[in-house]
């Protein structure tokens, strides 16, 4: 029982390994002529969807609005992020071995933040895909943006697009709980 | 309409005691409605959006192809083209396609499709292939039911009219192509007169390989020219032997319907294909010179290939005893077919007014015997009444086909007295009846002829439609017709046209295919060796006379679009790679003056279309599936200039000059 709050620092630091199996993010689009929808997978390293070609199809429907093409080459935090995430994981390593509250704390807090870091940095790409239109674009509906949402769900012209974590991203949230759980028994333990 | 009955009424009042056969006196089974079941429209009703419970594939006659519909609904969901060229989907057009029609003869871009098969595994349906022959030019062809396309088409070598085919084993270790006529063995210009001496009939076994279901023409049992006219293949006990019927055992060649239908007893044809795999496998075999063309399509390149064979393994009954019995079976028997159990095999007597059944085991036990009536060209014949099981007594006029309905049921169709019978497996006791509008040939229940049939439905297709639905000037559409089988009684539901003339048709659970289904082809896998992964790959290559535009469609444009440089006389290949990996996306591609079809390009595919231009102009080309909100502009131009001219070869998309 001693060992508790230490084993679920191990398992936090753990829980961010899953990046590496699961997307962190998706964005199904829905539409008539798309009963199951689009779905995009954001992963650390890479984009992907339920079918191989399902960047393809969603640069296709953007196109007509202007859109730009979603290239994964293009966008470095594909290259860099999953090295972030793995000093994640050695720095929750090190506070497992330290086995101090102000070390799960501090993994906490970095996690927190990084976390807003990138949310906010996902939504600056959103908002450059959804407003950074094409003078060219075949279809033009003034005023019209077509950011989809930061999460949850919105109509965007024919479409409704879901914006949610994927199993990726709800291992990183677990990661957060485990580690705050950590803090907090280890805080309780020694005021006992 | 109303008003010039009851104009008329009054005159058929006084004249119906003499023409009883006029409209106003019909007999009562022939009234419009017919025995529909209670409450039907709501059993056939399949809701927009929902799935019918099973498929339906239906022969398309002498259209050559293979249609296929949901049940209970009667929904048309695809033609399948097989036998003959489909402009709408550029089969038999394209470059890809053309060796799938080719043949001894050359190019057939039509023949006449009568039975449908679904490949088996331990007796039950599959959902892997769906077989069906071509009569004319002697054909089995092979679906690919993940892609619903002909996948390969094999010619019958040394046959003539494919018509007792091809009737799977019940592992589709083979399918069977007896031929129909008498044909000189091998082919020769003999005096017709010379049937009896010269004449030989030949049944093909093409063995499938189990992974890939390509077909080879194992082996052909030489037998006399009889007519061979419908087969089953054992199941069960009976695994192993293949059940011919025959007709013109008088062994005519001119006036048949009344020559051939002299004999009281025909013969249904017994062979024991395991025995003919130990003679094949002792090389008690004969090599034949042959000549026929096998033709297989290959999704990877997305192109067919035709390969010219010359020989053929046959074993000629005298000379491989206990291959071939004959059982004797009255009168021109049409149909033959075996119940679930392997047991039975039903004769169906065209000419005769019962219905004459055999015993498998019964047939063994005369083997043994060795006790035959006699022999024809080494061939035994059996006894009668040693191989007779039962008699369906007095049944119904002209019976055609039987299925099963695993319950212990058997149905057949009467073609003369237009209905179809149902009769217990066993008891041989007639227990309902149910009229059919017109003329049934064939019927069908999912799985009615393999060792599970799922007796739920039954669908009865006819020749003859006259007043059943609007008419459509003097050819009128064939249909076929949905009962309900669940019950005691046969409930007639639905009542629905086909295409061309339905022959035979099968029966399967949706559930066996419907996760097989592709939905694209992935692009990486394409292989074909003209193709464009993408856009930078497009070009045009001139090579002498010889144009090969390598093109690419994605929504909504062709890249290129403008092409320059073309000359009069020159052959333009337009090798369309559709770039799409979405469901449901292909693209179409046309160009004015082509003197054959257009192109009809799925996912990840890639097709061409030939085009010969004959003048100088700029000439329109563009996209016939209507594909995308911008399908319209989905559009371009080729320019031709004059045999003679400089014109440099260009083309470019939008802005960018590709060359
Ligand atoms: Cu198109």
């Amino acid at each position: 029982m001693k060992q508790l709050p230490r084993l679920l620092m191990f398992l936090a630091a753990l829980s961010l390994l899953a990046l590496f199996i699961w997307p962190m993010w998706k964005i199904v689009l829905y539409a008539p002529q798309y009963p199951d929808g689009v779905e995009m997978h954001i992963y650390i390293n890479k984009l992907g969807g339920t079918s191989p070609g399902t960047l393809q199809n969603v640069n296709i429907l953007n196109h007509y609005v202007g859109m730009k093409a979603i290239e994964p080459d293009s966008i470095p935090e594909l290259q860099y992020f999953q090295y972030v995430i793995l000093a994640l994981v050695f720095l929750g390593l090190v506070a497992t071995a330290i086995n101090r509250r102000w070390a799960f704390m501090a993994w906490l807090i970095l996690l927190v933040v990084l976390a807003i870091a990138g949310i906010y940095d996902f939504y600056l790409w959103e908002y450059d895909y959804g407003h950074n239109l094409s003078d060219t674009a075949p279809i033009k509906i003034p005023g019209a943006s077509f950011q989809p949402p930061l999460i949850g769900v919105k109509e965007i012209l024919n479409f409704t697009a879901v914006s949610l974590p994927h199993w990726g991203g709800y291992f990183f949230g677990l990661g957060m709980i485990l580690a705050g759980v950590a803090s907090w028994l280890t805080g309780k333990t020694r005021r006992a | 309409m109303k008003i010039q009955l009851s104009k008329l009424l009054p005159f058929c009042i006084l004249a119906a005691g003499m023409l009883w056969s006029t409209s106003c006196g019909k007999p009562a089974s022939a009234s419009k409605g017919g025995a529909l079941g209670s409450d039907a429209a709501s059993r056939v009703y399949v809701a927009p959006g929902q799935y019918d419970e099973f498929y339906a594939f239906i022969s398309g006659g002498f259209s050559g192809q293979l249609s296929v519909y949901g049940i209970p609904s009667g929904r048309l969901l695809k033609v399948i083209p097989v036998f003959s060229v489909d402009a709408e989907k550029g089969y038999g057009f394209n470059e890809e396609t053309k060796p799938m029609l080719n043949t001894s003869f050359g190019f057939v871009p039509w023949d006449d499709a009568h039975h449908p098969e679904l490949s088996q595994t331990n007796g039950e349906t599959d959902g892997r292939w769906c077989f069906i022959n071509g009569n004319n030019t002697p054909r089995v062809a092979r679906i690919d039911l993940s892609t619903f396309e002909t996948a390969e088409i094999i010619e019958i070598p040394n046959s003539g009219g494919n018509h007792s085919s091809p009737f799977t084993t019940e592992n589709t270790e083979y399918v069977v192509a007896g031929t129909r006529f008498g044909v000189p063995y091998p082919q020769k210009d003999v005096a017709i007169d010379s049937y009896a001496e010269n004449f030989r009939g030949a049944l093909t076994y093409i063995s499938v390989a189990p992974e890939t279901g390509h077909m080879e023409v194992a082996f052909q049992v030489l037998l006399p020219a009889f007519d061979y006219d419908l087969a089953h293949s054992g199941k069960g006990k009976s695994h192993g032997w293949t059940f011919f019927t025959t007709y013109n055992t008088e062994l005519k060649s001119s006036l048949l319907e009344v020559n051939a239908s002299q004999n009281d007893k025909d013969f249904i044809a017994a062979i024991n294909w395991k025995k003919a795999e130990e003679y094949i496998k002792q090389g008690k075999f004969r090599e034949m010179p042959a000549r026929y063309a096998s033709n297989r399509y290959d999704d990877s390149v997305h192109g067919a290939t035709s390969t010219m064979k010359d020989k053929v393994k046959v074993l000629i009954p005298e000379e491989c005893p206990g291959l071939v019995y004959f059982l004797p079976t009255p009168k021109s028997p049409h149909g033959v077919d075996v119940d679930p159990t392997g047991e039975y095999i039903v004769g169906n007597g065209k000419l005769s007014a019962d219905l004459t059944v055999h015993s498998f085991t019964k047939m063994q036990e005369a083997i043994a015997k060795q006790a035959f009536e006699t022999t024809i060209e080494g061939i035994p014949v059996l006894k009668f009444d040693d191989v007779l099981a039962g008699v369906v007594t007095k049944p119904g006029l002209g019976p055609l086909h039987t299925e099963f309905d695993g319950q212990g049921n058997a149905y057949t169709t009467f073609f003369i007295s237009s209905e179809v019978v149902k009769w217990k497996v066993g008891t041989w006791e007639v227990v309902d009846r149910a009229p059919c509008y017109y003329s049934v040939g064939h019927l069908m229940i999912p799985g009615g002829d393999s060792r599970k049939p799922d007796g739920k439905y039954l669908v009865a297709m006819n020749k003859i439609t006259k007043d059943r639905y609007l008419p459509t000037g003097p050819e009128l559409t064939q249909s076929a017709q949905l009962y309900d089988i669940s019950g005691d009684k046969m409930e007639l539901l639905l009542d629905f046209p086909t295409i061309g003339e339905p022959h035979y048709a099968q029966g399967i659970a949706a559930s066996k295919i419907v996760d097989r289904s592709r939905k694209i082809f992935p692009i990486e896998e394409n292989k074909h060796p003209y193709r464009a992964m993408g856009e930078k790959e497009t070009k045009v290559v001139r090579e002498g006379n010889t144009v090969h535009v390598y093109m690419t469609m994605i929504r909504s444009h062709f890249a290129p679009d403008n092409i320059e440089g073309i000359k009069v006389g020159d052959k333009v290949y337009f090798h369309l790679t559709n770039l799409e990996q979405d469901w449901d996306t292909p693209h179409g591609f046309s160009v004015m003056g082509a003197r054959n079809a257009e192109i009809l390009i799925m996912p990840g595919q890639t097709e061409t279309l030939l085009w010969e231009p004959q003048r100088e102009g700029v000439f329109p080309f563009y996209c016939t599936d209507f594909c995308s909100a911008l399908h319209q502009e989905m559009q371009g131009y080729v320019r031709v200039s004059a045999a003679g001219a400089n014109t440099p070869l260009k083309w470019k998309l939008g802005d960018d000059v590709m060359q």
